[in-house]
């Protein structure tokens, strides 16, 4: 590199100093390759990818609350007697964890506030992966090139919940340590291998002085580093892939369309950072979030009622509380069904939706890359099947919470019960059936809306009487958008004798596969969308119709 | 069918929109569906009248500026509000003076430096929309050709493939150098031994009163109620009080004896009054809601349900056996064990039987 190229050499004959520094770090780094290929990438916009960043920003605001947290949190379970400046716990006996939460929140100048965003982020955190996951499951944003930066996507998901999970254990208060108990349960539920477990992982019984600084450890350095890891991993294939881009006029599967990233992204995104780290702190502000104080230190056996995860475990919650409590002896062994198929569920639901996209490239056999987003009324079975999973989801956050919903609503808890327990296998199965039926209604009108054009809301009279509402031709943008998607035919398993009248051999995974491929592309499952010929048939203006 | 009118009414330049051809772009008469192309830019207010960019430029500065004065009142809050100040605010209540204020502040001065940089990208930098191309992910077949030959080149350098004793003794290597990480987690804890199984209830030890720290007689124990009870001998200032107190945890509850269905639960009450460990056997948390009509006692965590004039038994809920009861009796006019818990308190382990 030499610095003779420089077109705006200053007067001493030198480049400009932020020049210089760059040609500093590209001797060392090659920060001008990388910034060739990065500086003006262009990402294309729509809300919907505001939500990973959310997420993304979230994360750093829990990184940054979460550091500060760790110079006050003292993650011990040593005994103490409570002499701090909140009086009504003045006395009372309760771990220092618990001691140093009421310190961070009474006697830290700030420290309630960074303790509340932390919390607050925390929630948002999970909720805004959730949402950005459905975008990407409902627009096929998962299919080929990106199926590896969704499992990643999946995993943050899952880490994150256990992030959370150990993250509000580690007060030690009455609540949390509930949930502690419960984990301890799950545990020992774990056939043969059970208590050996729950020895190791606790340091001997129940509640044991080791839970809470190994929570710590899990929480502040082992999931946080790998949770790191996977969003550097994540962001890079983004970057490598270039974003997905909703269909439109002059949107190809081999451009994308949009606005650089210097400066236009730097500036929107960079933006958005502060606009969601003000937003949570407005929120730490005026709403308390896990007021310890109120709650008390955990002892085993205590406990108060309406006690509840944070809402991302509330699935699992629904899940455990729904259970029949199943129990089976043999040969002197204890198998605790009631506990160990809702925990073997859990993850079951959660990887249901993580394989998806293999499932659907499979059944539809496509090797092609997808850079263009699918319009879910268009993928009416995939849209169905994610409408499915979502009910499931929420029926059971209603189990998780079935004493809240008696006691706001009035109702019988054994009746939410059954509710959820029915609901569980019913809901999913007529959501996807409605949710197909509206997506192929919606395919309908907007094959209607080709052929016939927009209601214009005139309405003319004809000179025998008759009054027509006048439609409006779409322009030649929106007549692409409307018919752009490909509708592929359902694979076919060929005749079932070959051509000497041997019957042929089919395996069942073929036989399977052209099943789902029929659920997907099959005739009942699509309305063909317009054709050329019926559109010109249609507007050359011969005749009515 | 006529919804949609006569088309003769409507003038053929309209059909399709014409617009100016762009590269790549099939002109509407050969296919009315073929992608026009991108739309022509169309100009924002700010990129033809200078006075609206001049205003956006002064909105832009005027959030950067609210957030340096935000600043400075976050500081102003920090040093000015005491800790324990307590300020009433509609519609919240009685909050945190401190945690109010710095919240507030704080929010505002990243939020306006976040509406700043949001409104200056959407109405002063270009807004022209750039198309970009895409490369295939999957590498050309001479690149893929090139790799694999120079691994297969590596590969045979390496001898891997012929020389199988080393790959084998290799492979047994570092199948087993793990174990000795699996073999330092022995350490984590104890055994569970007869752990899970023992409680500190044995025959004569004294039933004491959880909130009062008086031993229990019978006439403490009234209908209608619910006691709380521990071992004699636990103390919440020792080492291992939470350990003991997470198995030893009784309830007691007084019930007319022709009331109890169960018969040995008749015979290891006393008078009626019967000790019932506190632990659910789902998933441990303490039951703590007593339904004084019907006998049943609840746990709010999962709202498993027992009846505690039925030997304890499961009547909702995901617990899946009995609550275990306690033998007791009185000497000298206190209540006490007659024996320790026949089965483990709490929840079900393999071991269990």
């Amino acid at each position: 590199m030499s610095n003779e190229t420089s077109a705006t050499t200053t007067r001493r004959g030198q480049a400009p100093r932020g020049e210089r520094i760059a040609d500093w770090a590209d001797g060392r780094l090659g920060i001008y390759s990388l910034a060739k290929s990065n500086m003006r990438k262009i990402f294309p916009d729509h809300w919907s990818f505001m939500l990973g960043e959310v997420a993304l920003y979230s994360f750093i605001i829990i990184i940054l609350t979460g550091v500060y947290l760790t110079l006050f949190f003292h993650p011990s379970m040593a005994e103490v007697t409570y002499h701090g400046s909140y009086v009504p716990m003045q006395g009372i006996r309760m771990t220092q964890a618990f001691e140093s939460t009421l310190d961070i929140s009474f006697d830290v100048r700030g420290g309630l506030l960074i303790r509340q965003i932390h919390h607050w982020a925390a929630l948002v955190f999970l909720a805004a992966m959730m949402v950005h996951m459905m975008r990407v499951f409902f627009t096929g944003a998962f299919r080929k090139p990106r199926e590896v930066n969704w499992l990643f996507g999946f995993l943050l998901l899952v880490l994150g919940m256990f992030t959370g999970f150990t993250g509000y254990s580690l007060p030690d208060d009455l609540l949390s340590g509930t949930g502690v108990r419960f984990i301890e349960g799950v545990i020992l539920a774990m056939p043969l291998v059970g208590s050996y477990l729950q020895m190791f992982i606790f340091g001997g019984e129940f509640p044991g002085h080791d839970i809470i600084p190994r929570f710590f450890t899990v929480h502040v350095l082992l999931l946080p580093g790998i949770m790191l890891g996977l969003l550097v991993a994540h962001l890079i294939l983004v970057f490598y892939h270039k974003h997905t881009q909703f269909p439109g006029a002059g949107k190809t599967n081999t451009n994308v369309v949009g606005m650089p990233l210097l400066p236009v992204y730097m500036a929107k995104a960079g933006g958005f950072f502060f606009l969601v780290f003000g937003v949570i702190s407005v929120i730490a502000a005026v709403a308390s979030i896990n007021p310890v104080w109120a709650i008390g230190p955990y002892r085993p056996d205590q406990v108060s009622t309406g006690a509840q995860p944070d809402w991302y475990m509330g699935f699992a919650e629904g899940l455990v509380r729904v259970m029949p409590g199943w129990e089976w002896n043999f040969l002197g062994h204890t198998i605790n069904f009631g506990v160990l198929i809702p925990i073997l569920l859990f993850p079951l639901v959660l990887v249901a939706i993580a394989v998806y996209p293999f499932v659907e490239s499979w059944v539809r056999g496509d090797k092609r890359e997808h850079h263009i987003l699918d319009r879910p009324r268009n993928v009416p079975t995939r849209t169905g099947f994610g409408v499915a999973w979502l009910i499931a989801y929420f029926v059971m956050l209603i189990g998780g919470g079935n004493d809240l919903w008696a006691t706001h609503f009035h109702l019988s808890i054994n009746s939410i019960t059954w509710f959820v327990r029915i609901a569980f296998f019913v809901g999913p199965v007529l959501g996807f059936i409605a949710t197909k039926r509206i997506c192929l209604g919606l395919q309908r009108r907007d094959k209607d809306k080709v052929l016939h054009g927009r209601e214009s809301g005139i309405i003319k009279r004809l000179p025998h009487g008759e009054f027509i509402e006048v439609h409006e031709p779409l322009d030649q943008e929106q007549l692409h958008f409307l018919t752009q998607h490909e509708q592929p035919e359902p694979l076919e398993l060929g005749p079932e004798v070959d051509e000497n009248g041997v019957r042929r051999k089919i395996k069942r995974s073929q036989k399977l596969r052209a099943k789902l491929s029929k659920s997907y592309y099959g005739e009942d499952n699509v309305i063909p969308k317009p054709t050329v010929e019926e559109y010109k048939e249609i507007t050359s203006g011969h005749g009515h119709h | 069918m006529s919804e949609t009118g006569r088309h003769e009414d409507v003038p053929e330049e309209n059909l399709p929109v014409e617009r100016e051809a762009h590269e790549g772009a099939v002109t509407p008469a050969d296919d009315p569906f073929a992608d026009p192309g991108l739309p022509a830019h169309e100009h924002r207010k700010q990129d033809i009248d200078e006075r609206a960019a001049k205003r956006s430029e002064r909105t832009v500065a005027l959030l950067f500026l609210v957030s340096m004065i935000a600043t400075v009142a976050f500081i102003a809050a920090y040093v000015a509000i005491p800790i324990d100040k307590i300020v009433y605010i509609w519609p919240i209540g009685h909050i945190s003076a401190l945690n109010f204020a710095l919240g507030l502040t704080l929010g505002a001065a990243l939020f306006c430096i976040g509406a700043g940089a949001v409104h200056w990208a959407r109405t002063l930098m270009s807004d022209v929309e750039v198309a970009d191309d895409r490369h295939p992910i999957e590498a050309s077949p001479e690149v893929k050709a090139k790799v694999l030959a120079d691994f297969k080149v590596g590969a045979e350098e390496s001898g891997f493939g012929r020389r199988k004793l080393i790959r084998n003794t290799m492979f047994g290597a570092l199948a087993l150098v793990p174990l000795s990480g699996v073999v330092l987690l022995r350490d984590l804890g104890p055994l569970p031994g007869t752990k899970l199984r023992t409680t500190n209830w044995k025959k004569g030890v004294r039933l004491v009163n959880q909130s009062t720290n008086l031993p229990l007689r019978p006439e403490d124990i009234a209908v209608g109620s619910l006691t709380f009870a521990k071992p004699e001998g636990l103390e919440e200032d020792q080492e291992d009080f939470n350990e003991k107190i997470a198995k030893d945890a009784l309830m007691l509850v007084r019930i007319q004896p022709q009331n109890i269905k169960d018969k040995q639960e008749l015979a290891w009450s006393h008078e009626g009054i019967v000790a019932y460990s506190k632990i659910c056997t789902h998933v441990g948390c303490p039951i703590s809601l007593y339904e004084q009509q019907t006998h049943h006692v609840l746990c709010p965590c999962h709202q498993s349900t027992f009846d505690l004039s039925d030997g304890g038994r499961v009547i909702f809920g995901p617990a899946g056996h009995a609550l275990p009861q306690l033998h007791i009796t009185v000497k000298d006019g206190f209540l006490e064990a007659a024996s320790g818990f026949e089965e483990p308190v709490g929840p079900s382990f393999w071991e269990r039987g």
